[in-house]
């Protein structure tokens, strides 16, 4: 059943969060099937169930039913061991906030989720600055995330999320918290990856962000519309 | 994930916060040192009875009155008799000296000079050949004929002699001895030993026949016996018991060698040590809940950097190591010290009353403080390990 020719296959997957005796349901019936190279875009209103959606493609969390098939392979059954390994090799995160470690460098920042992978110190801070570099922040390597602009701390981040060198990148809403400029370089990096063969899936609720996309996938309400 | 990396994220998570981290440790500090201080001091007391012990000399031993184990009866009873020590000493010609022992607490005067606290021991003339520790410093211990002319001759110990004549050479002089008047004949050496709080320099020596009249008694406390040699001493015992057993029952005295008296005291003192020990491990406990205190609000602090960790790859064990190391790392720092500033205090309390630093209280402490470390560490740990990364991240 699983197509080896999706990278991402995502079959009748619901999430329903319990609080305090009120069910959530954050995620109704989504299918969803992306090849590798694509670079989907997903918007929607404030509660859709966007990063619900990222969090399950993460593997960061698992859906109430369903099935997720990456890379022709199920995944709604690993332990979390073998859901952080998957986290580690094959996707990279970019997250809103940045989310740096604070009083760490740049370059340590970006080596992160190299340690996880055990690559040796000295490789991975080749590998990390030669990142920067392309990012054009080798200035900045030794700096710490106080000492940056929002837009070079997502770039660092953005170079993080490559360091294991992933197939999947997933970046939920990556301009948010950046000026127009910084934000336009963002999308500028992602596009470049993207021709690269990286497959690319963005969190936006801004219409000509979205618009730079291949796909454009829009949720109401737990739902793809 | 490499143990240098650990070792460089858990330095770095002390070093943030460089005050707190101080303070945690301290209770390892103070939970340490005291452990090694108290069994020091333990130990110390032990080590310095037994040596005042064993000065007394290995060869000698002495008969009690009360039966053995009998301490109070001991005390109370009342029957060996001077009669007794005669018996004894007949019957150990060529095997050991033996000497009656009446000791009691009595107030002497030399001029204007009153000395309460010191103790009267009546004895024979043979008591220096028994006690050979005992040795002197001016005149003789009083002889064989003045003992039986029933002249009242004293021996000073060498603290009277220090108190009443500035350690000046006394003998001929005059003391008083309760009501009566005595003729020093002697002044003993400084001993330096003490049992209990029988101080054997604060001491003065008369015929035993005189304390007997002197304190109203017919009764002696105790007979001392020493033997030739090593060899002879279960001869000697026998020829006691046997000697004894012709008047008295097997109840109505004990015989204590300086080995059985040893064993007696070291075993108290050995409970004596293992209850500071004790008292000083609930302290290093209270510094070990310190450490569990202060990772779990560093675990709380640092949610969001755990989802993170957990996002970028870490693996449960990589999460539960890293906070492990950190709480393993503040109580071994805290050990070292506690162990550096204990081996100092315990040399210092040497120098001034007794203290022996002993080689396992260290290895136990720095162990404990390891202990403490992974066992205090592990909840905060597992904690750690176990947070949803999503609600990690969204942690505000
Ligand atoms: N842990 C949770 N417990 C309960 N309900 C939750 C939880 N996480 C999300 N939800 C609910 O699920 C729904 C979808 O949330 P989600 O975060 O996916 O929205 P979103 O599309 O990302 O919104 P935004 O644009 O504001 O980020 C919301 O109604 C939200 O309140
Ligand atoms: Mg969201």
């Amino acid at each position: 059943m699983p197509n080896n020719d999706y990278i991402i296959e995502i079959k009748d997957v619901t999430k329903i969060y319990k609080a305090d005796g009120v069910e959530t349901i954050a995620l109704n019936g989504i299918n969803l099937k992306l090849k590798r190279g694509d670079f989907l875009a997903i918007t929607g209103r404030s509660g859709s169930g966007k990063s619900t959606l990222m969090h399950i493609i993460g593997l960061l969390d698992k859906p109430t039913s369903g099935v997720y098939f990456l890379n022709g392979t199920d995944v709604s059954k690993f332990d979390e061991d073998k859901l952080a390994l998957l986290r580690n090799k094959s996707l990279g995160f970019v997250f809103q906030s940045f989310n740096l470690l604070q009083r760490t460098t740049a370059v340590e920042n970006v080596c992160l989720p190299a340690v996880y992978a055990g690559i040796p110190e000295n490789e991975r801070m080749q590998k990390a600055r030669v990142l920067l570099d392309e990012l054009g922040l080798l200035e900045q390597s030794n700096k710490k995330p106080n000492q940056m602009s929002g837009g070079q701390q997502q770039r660092v981040a953005i170079a993080r999320a490559l360091i294991n060198d992933p197939s999947i990148i997933l970046a939920d809403e990556p301009t948010g918290n950046l000026d127009t400029k910084s934000g336009k370089d963002v999308m500028k990096i992602l596009k470049s990856l993207n021709k690269n063969g990286k497959t690319i899936i963005l969190i936006t609720h801004e219409q000509d962000i979205a618009m730079q996309a291949k796909k454009i996938l829009h949720l109401e309400d737990g739902k793809i519309n | 994930m490499d143990i240098k990396e650990l070792l460089k994220l858990s330095l770095r998570a002390i070093t943030a916060n460089k005050l707190r981290s101080f303070l945690t440790t301290l209770g390892i500090v103070i939970g340490v040192f005291s452990i090694i201080v108290l069994v020091s001091i333990g130990s110390g007391i032990n080590s310095y009875v037994t040596t005042q012990i064993s000065s007394l000399g290995s060869n000698i031993f002495e008969v009690l009155p009360g039966g053995e184990g009998n301490v109070f009866g001991g005390i109370l009873s009342a029957n060996l008799k001077l009669q007794d020590s005669e018996n004894v000493q007949r019957n150990l010609t060529g095997i050991g000296k033996v000497t009656p022992l009446l000791q009691q607490a009595a107030i002497i005067k030399y001029k204007n000079i009153k000395i309460k606290d010191a103790f009267v021991g009546g004895v024979s003339y043979q008591y220096p050949e028994v006690v050979t520790s005992l040795k002197m410093k001016y005149g003789i211990f009083f002889t064989k004929s003045q003992q039986l002319s029933g002249a009242p001759t004293v021996v000073l110990g060498y603290k009277i002699n220090e108190k009443f004549f500035k350690n000046q050479n006394s003998v001929g002089n005059k003391i008083y001895v309760g009501e009566k008047q005595y003729r020093i004949v002697g002044v003993a050496d400084k001993t330096g030993t003490a049992l209990g709080t029988f101080d054997r320099d604060n001491i003065v020596y008369i015929p035993v026949e005189q304390a007997q009249s002197q304190f109203g008694t017919s009764y002696i406390r105790q007979i001392v016996v020493s033997a030739n040699s090593k060899e002879l001493m279960p001869l000697a015992i026998k020829r006691v018991e046997a000697t004894l057993l012709k008047r008295l029952t097997k109840d109505d005295f004990s015989i204590e060698t300086a080995e059985s008296i040893s064993e007696t005291i070291t075993n108290v003192t050995n409970v004596l040590s293992l209850a500071l020990g004790g008292i000083a491990a609930i302290s290093l406990l209270v510094g070990g809940i310190g450490v569990a205190n202060i990772m779990l609000v560093s675990v709380t602090e640092r949610t969001r950097e755990i989802g993170l960790r957990k996002a970028l790859g870490a693996k449960r064990s990589d999460i539960l190591k890293q906070f492990l190391l950190e709480s393993v790392l503040i109580s071994v720092t805290g050990g070292l010290i506690g162990i550096a500033l204990g081996i100092a205090a315990s040399l210092i309390i040497a120098r001034l009353l007794v203290s022996t630093v002993t080689p396992w209280s260290v290895f136990i402490a720095f162990g404990f403080s390891v202990l403490v470390g992974v066992i205090f560490g592990m909840a905060p740990a597992i904690r750690a390990s176990k947070l949803n990364p999503i609600e990690a991240l969204r942690y505000e």
